[in-house]
């Protein structure tokens, strides 16, 4: 959950603390953070290393900012031999680290440790190597997503991962979180991009994880939200520009008869490459901050984009039309250029920081449920809005039933916040009752770690973290990530109650 | 409410989403937190809770070129352009400068917005660089080893003809369409005069009176910028004063045009001149902006070149306007327009910025003037002085000379039927 913007009561929001004065760390408190930062002054070129507490402060946060704290040291390498050196060293100070590349992430992803070092990717942001007949480019991890597509662009190439941030989340945290994007429906997500990655393990080495025979490491490793290692070069696929877009703008009642449109269009076998839904709440927002000009009174807005062949996407714009219009929407404008397309897309990548126009405060919710159940699942969060008094804006990926729940609050009024945070945690049960998940695309990161086992059983979660020990035995990559209970290695996790029944029969193995 | 006392409450519409990273042209450069805007809104309420505004802190407010390109780019609405205006007037109440950049800052503030002082630098300025001197100097690197501030303000000044004086009043031609007043700047006046000339022609060949009220000076523009409100409020009463007779102000400096519209804002507590102030803003014009609103009269005629056109920060994230300049130029048969590359990130000028942090704007001028050649252009169009500083500057150290024109000389080419000629032509 994001929160629109901090709580302005000082009281549980661990704001900067008065910083000590210039030189007080080196009372010997933390000397292995004194020990590194100077090992890391010798190591990298001059401004790449920041121990002053104001500044450290800035990056004491991401994209969320519920979570707080202010790291230790702040490193910014510019290639892969600092990244190992510096993951090197901390190995033998056995100090945690963390990894950021932009700091929009949504979940604390990158939430830093106060007595550990975050690596920022910043400077990495080479654009390497382009291949157009092969399709594909090989990037440093703090290259900007947008910035990969715009290289591209001219040659008719672009990469499809496109979360909202795009214009400044870096690949490397796309690596990281495996993000999606409104048009992940047809596209899929950034694992479907990512061809290989050079990483930096949890002891140092430099790896080639890629596609090849034995277990998928490459697939374990993109969207483990830096907990298995640091991508320092990734190969990213380059997908061709589709001959032609169609996008348009469908207008509805409500938000149950936007819903039906959805299901209808989904059930006709056509898989558009976006297929969007905003309610009344979130159109007004958005209005505030973009002037998208959305059909007035509407009830919930559709942004429906079909992509490919000329022919294919005339013949199915159509039926989408009419489906449209048949479920009730009472107004649908097609987008006559890309300018127009722009406008349209503008009022719906703007919606969350827009809400910020409508209330003082609010968090972002990322659940999934399965798409036939969004009907329901809708009317249960207007029925917990109603009950709560808490008012809930509804920004969603309809074609895949991811929704982004906006629980707006005032932060000036006292438990507000609580109750949003309810209301919010109540809104991820109802996606667990329901058969979905308790993240579509933002990931666990620090926030959600506590809904974990909501979603999966003790064991489950034990094998998740036999994986991650396997990478990172001594727990210094992104520690505190993910897990609620973090397990030491060398535990033996769950009850164990003599040898498993199948490697007493010899049929597996462990190992 | 000031903007002090609102200080909370903006610094609270920021809600960390980093949308504004991409375009900051510090975080474009060195890819660190504090030096974005996110980063610097985040210094900010640091101190507003209480951290000491220590020269750590200061520095990434000065390192901050104030181009709004953040204020364009947030989703949230978060004035960003209050809070560093209101931020650097409490660096210069409460921070005790190095004597070094006082008196830079006593040299900078003391000349540029006073057109009589420019006005007296001109000649040894051009006997300086008349006699060759110019060169000289800088083969030694004397200059840049005693003050890389004075060696910028040395490279940055334009060769310089002679500057005709204008006269009150310039009548409309072909029937009066509208009676404008026109702002003739510090800089632009003295540096540029020329832009100036052909600002009066285009706008009196589109049917204006056009009323050059002589008590003008400066609009206070850098004061405003830099913190120094109290010196802004003082210019700003003079420039309102000198308008009072016209019904709108065209002004064809883009820094200027800006701060002309925020005296509303500026002088919003006093209650003598508030409401002039709010009148004036309202009635404040870009050039460019007034001549689409007004319409084409005069005649186009052909102008054959390729033109790079530069949006100024001051036009297009603070006045917000782009399309403008691009339809007027659009017009002009046979002129072709090119974009550049990155057209958000600044070049690097941005007021004073060029004087007070020379390395970080001869790097954006570099990366500035690297996307201009890009395009091929001949000449480079751009509607601020300094812009067009900067950028010449920054293509004559990569070897090459480009001609540089303000939007009102190609228009006032076009217009007159000169053809290329005059754009191309050495000084003015």
């Amino acid at each position: 959950m994001i929160p629109g913007r901090r709580p302005r009561s000082d009281a549980g929001a661990p704001v900067t603390a008065d910083p000590p004065a210039d030189g007080v760390k080196g009372d010997g408190m933390n000397a292995p953070l004194d020990r590194l930062a100077e090992r890391f002054a010798a190591l990298l070129p001059p401004g790449g290393v920041i121990t002053d507490p104001v500044r450290l402060a800035t990056y004491e946060c991401d994209g969320l900012t519920t979570h707080r704290a202010s790291p230790g040291v702040v490193v910014l390498p510019e290639s892969a031999e600092h990244v190992a050196a510096i993951v090197r060293a901390c190995v033998e100070e056995n100090v945690p680290y963390v990894a950021r590349g932009s700091g929009t992430g949504l979940s604390g992803g990158a939430l830093p440790r106060t007595d550990g070092v975050l690596i920022v990717t910043a400077r990495m942001r080479r654009i390497l190597e382009i291949d157009l007949p092969n399709q594909r480019a090989v990037v440093e991890p703090g290259v900007i997503n947008l910035d990969v597509t715009r290289a591209v662009r001219a040659n008719g190439y672009y990469f499809a991962p496109d979360p909202s941030s795009q214009q400044i989340c870096s690949v490397g945290g796309n690596v990281a979180e495996n993000s999606g994007g409104a048009h992940c429906l047809k596209y899929g997500f950034t694992a479907h991009h990512v061809l290989s990655c050079e990483v930096v393990t949890p002891d140092g080495d430099v790896v080639e994880l890629g596609s090849g025979p034995g277990y998928d490491l490459l697939g374990v490793f993109v969207g483990a939200e830096g907990t298995l290692g640091i991508t320092t070069k990734i190969t990213v696929k380059l997908t061709r520009v589709p001959e032609t877009v169609q996008t348009l703008l469908a207008a509805f009642p409500s938000i149950e008869t936007g819903g039906t449109a959805v299901s209808k269009i989904i059930g006709m076998g056509v898989v558009p490459a976006a297929i969007e839904m905003m309610d009344a709440l979130a159109i007004e927002a958005a209005e505030a901050a973009v002037n998208c000009g959305y059909p007035a009174d509407a009830g919930a807005v559709l942004v429906v984009e079909l992509d490919g062949p000329e022919a294919e996407v005339a013949h199915q714009f159509a039926a989408v039309e009419r489906l449209c219009r048949e479920a009730g929407a009472f107004e649908v404008r097609v987008a006559a250029d890309d300018a127009e397309r722009a406008l349209i897309w503008k009022g719906r990548k703007s919606a969350f920081a827009a809400v910020g126009r409508i209330s003082p405060a609010y968090l972002v919710q990322d659940g999934v449920i399965p798409r036939t159940a969004l009907p329901e699942v809708l009317a249960s969060i207007d029925a917990l809005s109603a009950a709560s008094g808490v008012r809930v804006a509804n920004v969603f990926h309809a074609g895949d039933g991811n929704l982004h729940p906006l629980v707006l609050f005032d932060d000036a009024v006292e438990g507000a916040a609580d109750r949003a945070e309810d209301v919010s945690g109540k809104i991820l049960d109802l996606c667990v009752e329901h058969g979905g998940s308790i993240t579509g695309e933002h990931g666990v990161g620090v926030d959600k770690a506590r809904y974990m086992p909501r979603m999966f059983t003790d064991t489950d979660l034990d094998t998740m973290q036999m994986v991650r020990c396997g990478f990172d035995p001594a727990g210094l990559c992104n520690p505190g990530k993910i897990f609620p209970t973090p397990r030491l290695c060398g535990e033996v996790p769950g009850v164990r109650k003599g040898p498993h029944p199948l490697v007493a029969q010899g049929k597996a193995e462990l190992f | 409410m000031s903007a002090s006392e609102d200080m909370p409450d903006l610094l609270g519409d920021c809600v960390h989403c980093g949308f504004c990273l991409p375009t900051c042209p510090t975080y474009v450069l060195w890819g660190e937190e504090m030096d974005s805007p996110r980063g610097r809104i985040h210094l900010m309420d640091q101190h507003e809770r209480g951290a000491p505004l220590g020269p750590e802190m200061v520095r990434h407010f000065d390192q901050c070129l104030g181009c709004m390109a953040c204020v364009s780019s947030c989703p949230s609405g978060v004035q960003y352009d209050r809070l560093i205006e209101t931020t650097r007037a409490r660096v210069e109440e409460h921070h005790d400068r190095p004597l070094g950049e006082k008196a830079l800052r006593a040299l900078v503030f003391g000349l540029f917005p006073y057109r009589r002082r420019l006005r007296a630098l001109r000649g040894p300025l051009r006997l300086y660089q008349r006699t060759g001197l110019d060169r000289a100097v800088r083969r030694t690197g004397l200059l840049e080893r005693v003050s890389p501030s004075l060696a910028a303000m040395e490279r940055l000044a334009p060769p310089l003809g002679p500057a005709p004086r204008l006269p009150e009043r310039v009548a409309a031609r072909g029937g009066r369409r509208a009676t404008v007043g026109m702002l003739t700047g510090c800089v632009q006046g003295e540096f540029f005069p020329g832009v100036n000339t052909a600002t009066a022609r285009v706008l009196a060949l589109e049917g204006c009176d056009v009323v050059i009220p002589r008590g003008q000076g400066c609009c206070g523009a850098l004061s405003l910028h830099s913190g120094r409100a109290g010196e802004a409020a003082a210019f700003a009463r003079r420039t309102i004063d000198a308008f009072r007779d016209v019904d709108v102000i065209v002004v064809n400096a883009a820094g200027c045009g800006s701060s002309m519209k925020e005296y509303g804002e500026l002088l919003k507590d006093d209650p003598v001149w508030a409401a002039r102030a709010a009148a004036l803003s309202d009635r404040t014009r870009d050039l460019a902006e007034f001549l689409v609103e007004l319409g084409p009269r005069a005649e186009r005629h052909p102008v054959p070149a390729t033109v790079a056109y530069h949006d100024a920060c001051h036009l297009a994230h603070a006045q917000g306007v782009r399309s403008q300049p691009r339809a007027l130029l659009a017009q002009i048969p046979e002129l072709t327009v090119r974009e550049i590359k990155d057209p958000d990130v600044c070049c690097g000028s941005a007021g004073t910025y060029n004087l007070f942090q020379p390395e970080a704007a001869s790097e954006l001028g570099d990366r500035k003037a690297a996307s201009v050649r890009e395009t091929r252009a001949e000449l480079l169009v751009a509607a601020n002085p300094g812009c067009s500083l900067q950028i010449a500057t920054a293509l004559r150290r990569q070897g090459t000379e480009m001609a540089v024109a303000h939007t009102a000389q190609v228009l006032d080419a076009s217009l007159r039927g000169l053809g290329r000629g005059p754009l191309f032509a050495d000084g003015s």
